[in-house]
Order: C-alpha cells, then sequence, then structure tokens
C-alpha cells in the first residue's frame, strides 16, 4: 500500500458558534481519489478550505507529507504550493489571458523558467482540448472551458494533492462532461485527488474510497461499490434516495 | 460680445489658467496618495488608523471646500501656521479630495471576489503576490470610472480658490466684471478657459474606461 499523504486528525472548524466540522478523521494514500459526499450544507466544501488552510480551525491538524499546514504559518505558501485546488466558480484571473494565467504562480511563485514552462503549459492545454485559447481571455471562455483552465493552471504547480470543489456545480449539463473527462484522465495518471461533487454516477466511477458526511462527521467511510449498493446508515440511505427517482402512479 | 475686449484679456486667463491647472495638479496628486493610503488602512483593517481614517473621510466629504479652504487660511496662522496661498489651495484640494480617492479605492478592492484572492493564495502565493498581481490591478480598473469622475469633480473645485485671494480663473472673471462691467465677456472666457482644461480630462477619462473595460473584465 502506498504512503500516507494527507492525514486529517481531528479537524474541527466553526462559524460563530456553529460547528460546521466536528471531528474529522481520515487518511489519504498516494495516488488515492477519494469523493466527498453529503447534503448541501454538511461542510463539505469547508473541509476542503480547511485542508488547504483557506480558513483557520478551531481543533485538530492537517498533515502533508508529514507536515503540518496551519493557517497563518510562515510556510503556508509553501506548503500550498503542493496542493492544487479548483473551485466551483470560476477563479480564474479576468485580467490575464490564459497562458498568463496559467503561468503566473510557476513564474512568480516558483521563479521557473519561462519557456519551460510555458512549453509544458501548451501541452496540458493541448491535452484538455484548448491549446488554440492560450491567448484568449477568461470571459471569451464558455463555463466547462474555464474549468479546464483552472485545472491546467492548478497542475502547472507540480501539485502532489489535487482539491476539486464542486467544480462542475456551476456548469450547463452539455459542459460537466468535459471537465469531469478531464479529471477521470487525472485520476487514471494515478494523481492523489479529493473531490465534493453532488455527480454520483461520476462519484462511483472515480472514486476509490467515498466519504459520506453528516452533521460535520464522517459517518461512512467506505468504497464507492458498497457505498453505492449497501449503505450502513440511515442517513446515506436517505441521502441516496434523492438520486432515485420513479414515475408516481 | 465685444471681442477686442476678449482678445485683449485672454493673456490673463492663460495666466490664470496655469495656475489653476498647477495647484489642481498638486492638489489632485496628493490626493491621490493620500486616498491610496487611506484606502489601504480601511481595506486592511489596521487598528487605530483605520479609525482615524473613518473620520478624516466624514470630516473631509461633509464640509463644502472653501469652509476647509478659510479654515487652512484664516484660522491656522492664529495658531502659528501660516502657508501662502498657493499651498493653502494645494493642501485644501489634497484634503478633500484624498476622501474622495480613499473611497474610490476602497470600493474597488472590495469589489474584487474573495474567490480571486482565494485562488492566488491556492497556487501559492504569498499574501503579498496575490495582492500585487492579481487583486490591485483588478481593483484599479474597477476604480477608473470613480477615480476620472473624482479628478474632473476636483478640477471644478478650484473655481473656489479665489475665496483665498488665489488669482485663479474665477478670480480673474470677477476682477474684470468688477473693473469694466464686461460680464459676458468675462463669463464666457471663464467658461471657455474651464472647457479647454476639463474636456479633454473627460475623454481621456472615457478612453481609459473603455480601453479597462476591453481588457478581460465582465467574465
Amino acid at each position: 500500500m502506498a504512503e500516507v499523504l494527507l492525514k486529517v486528525k481531528d479537524l474541527v472548524k466553526q462559524f460563530d458558534g456553529g460547528t460546521v466540522l466536528d471531528g474529522i478523521s481520515f487518511d489519504v494514500r498516494r495516488g488515492e481519489v477519494i469523493v466527498v459526499v453529503g447534503s448541501s450544507g454538511c461542510g463539505k466544501s469547508t473541509l476542503l478550505r480547511c485542508i488547504n488552510a483557506l480558513e483557520p480551525i478551531q481543533g485538530g491538524s492537517v498533515e502533508l507529507g508529514g507536515e503540518p499546514v496551519v493557517y497563518g504559518s510562515k510556510n503556508l505558501a509553501k506548503m500550498r504550493q503542493q496542493i492544487g485546488m479548483v473551485f466551483q466558480s470560476y477563479d480564474l484571473f479576468p485580467h490575464m489571458n490564459v497562458i498568463d494565467n496559467i503561468l503566473l504562480a510557476p513564474l512568480k511563485v516558483q521563479k521557473r523558467n519561462k519557456s519551460e514552462v510555458r512549453a509544458e503549459a501548451m501541452e496540458l492545454l493541448k491535452r484538455v482540448g484548448l491549446d488554440d485559447k492560450a491567448e484568449s481571455y477568461p470571459r471569451q471562455l464558455s463555463g466547462g472551458q474555464k474549468q479546464r483552465v483552472a485545472i491546467v493552471r492548478a497542475l502547472c504547480m507540480h501539485p502532489v494533492l489535487l482539491l476539486f470543489d464542486e467544480v462542475t456545480a456551476a456548469l450547463d449539463p452539455e459542459m460537466v462532461r468535459e471537465v469531469l473527462d478531464v479529471m477521470l484522465d487525472l485520476a487514471g495518471q494515478g494523481r492523489t485527488m479529493i473531490i465534493v461533487t453532488h455527480e454520483m454516477q461520476f462519484a462511483r466511477a472515480i472514486a476509490d474510497r467515498v466519504l459520506f458526511i453528516d452533521n460535520g462527521k464522517i459517518v461512512e467511510d467506505s468504497n464507492p461499490d458498497t457505498f453505492f449498493e449497501s449503505p450502513k446508515s440511515d442517513r446515506a440511505k436517505q441521502f441516496l434516495n434523492i438520486f432515485n427517482f420513479e414515475r408516481s402512479k | 460680445m465685444n471681442w477686442d475686449f476678449i482678445l485683449k484679456y485672454l493673456p490673463l486667463y492663460e495666466t490664470a489658467a496655469l495656475l489653476t491647472v498647477k495647484i489642481g495638479l498638486i492638489g489632485i496628486a496628493l490626493s491621490i496618495a493620500v486616498g491610496f493610503l487611506c484606502a489601504a488602512a480601511l481595506y486592511f483593517k489596521v487598528p487605530v488608523l483605520r479609525q482615524i481614517v473613518v473620520v478624516y473621510i466624514e470630516i473631509s466629504r461633509n464640509t463644502p471646500l472653501l469652509i476647509q479652504l478659510f479654515f487652512i487660511y484664516y484660522a491656522l496662522p492664529k495658531i502659528g501656521i501660516a502657508m501662502s496661498a498657493q499651498l493653502c489651495g494645494v493642501l485644501g484640494l489634497a484634503f478633500l479630495g484624498g476622501s474622495y480617492m480613499a473611497e474610490a479605492f476602497r470600493s474597488g478592492l472590495e469589489a474584487v471576489e474573495p474567490i480571486q484572492n482565494e485562488s492566488a493564495l491556492s497556487l501559492g502565493m504569498e499574501r503579498s503576490q496575490a495582492l500585487r498581481y492579481v487583486v490591485l490591478p483588478q481593483a484599479v480598473s474597477i476604480s477608473v470610472p470613480a477615480f476620472v469622475a473624482n479628478i474632473i469633480f476636483l478640477l471644478k473645485e478650484t473655481s473656489v480658490f479665489s475665496a483665498i485671494s488665489l488669482m485663479d480663473l474665477m478670480f480673474t472673471a470677477k476682477d474684470l466684471i468688477g473693473q469694466y462691467y464686461k460680464t459676458t465677456e468675462s463669463l464666457f472666457l471663464l467658461v471657455v478657459f474651464y472647457l479647454i482644461i476639463l474636456l479633454p480630462v473627460s475623454i481621456l477619462g472615457s478612453y481609459v474606461e473603455r480601453r479597462l473595460r476591453y481588457a478581460g473584465f465582465g467574465s
């Protein structure tokens, strides 16, 4: 079994007195694809934001490769370079074209050689079918194209862990597939990913493990077949029922 | 309309216009500096400084420039701070403009979606890098229309400088009316000169606004 890459231990997150995450613990091994599901407001997105220390936490710890990721710490930027994150809303920088969006961090943060990163970026853009859009501005792209660029931008930093926060939730249905295909491709390359999604069929197809969160706790942590076929908890059964449709007679 | 009169006193207006432009430009430059610092104090919630800035903005925005100038020109010498009329004009304009510029920059900074900062941080940038490469360029572009409007507003406000006996355009016009009763000609020249100063600023401003809008916003 591969070594543990990410260790989340007893994570507690509170907002204005309310507890959003109530003692979350799980490990992610290198190469694993974890899908986090749960009803809206259960804390899935908050969990990802805490892993990347975009939020201060009130208890517990997050470790990446044995090193702590701590909100406000001096080496936080360094730790975040190893974590790629793609958000639900389009987070491309609107004042830069596609290639500048991708090159900004590798050049300014990692001080890498421009022609080398550019070649890599073009290669990745080609892989997601957008090499002809390198000079376009975000406003000229569709939602699905923007998300693919955001994924390439994250990949160009060579992260060891990728976080996807409902990246298809704001997309038109026809655009969802093209983004999910890119993510399936990444899973096939053996990348370590944590995905928050409402696309249940996709979750089942891509996940090595499914975490079901309810009321700020991990209620189920199982392989996808077990989770979708025979969930243990009543909450998970109720939750999965939402996705079953039957015509009333 | 007496054209001979107009031609004769044209040079007087030119000198006055140069003074108006000079004081206006220096005052506006200072306003921008003051505004930028104040906006930064508000945006980063710097303790103490932030409260001072809030008080300053309220005083500055809720008192007329004329009264601010009177205070600087007539009241400050009583406590031993005497300055030339020109310096008073510059400082008065900066005092007034600083708050307007601060509000323009602050609203620009606040209009940048937090997700922009967060995605920059997620890419491993330091807070200062995120600010410099991602937040500030967008904030400045968003501020441009308010910024241009402020410049035009401040240039127009210079017309009260005559009250502290600065020989600006308004002063010249009033002086000529008082001496020769050529009200129409004097005011005509006044309007023309203000237009000569302000129209280019206005045209340049809308050009810059259009360019910035084109540069990838409204995604």
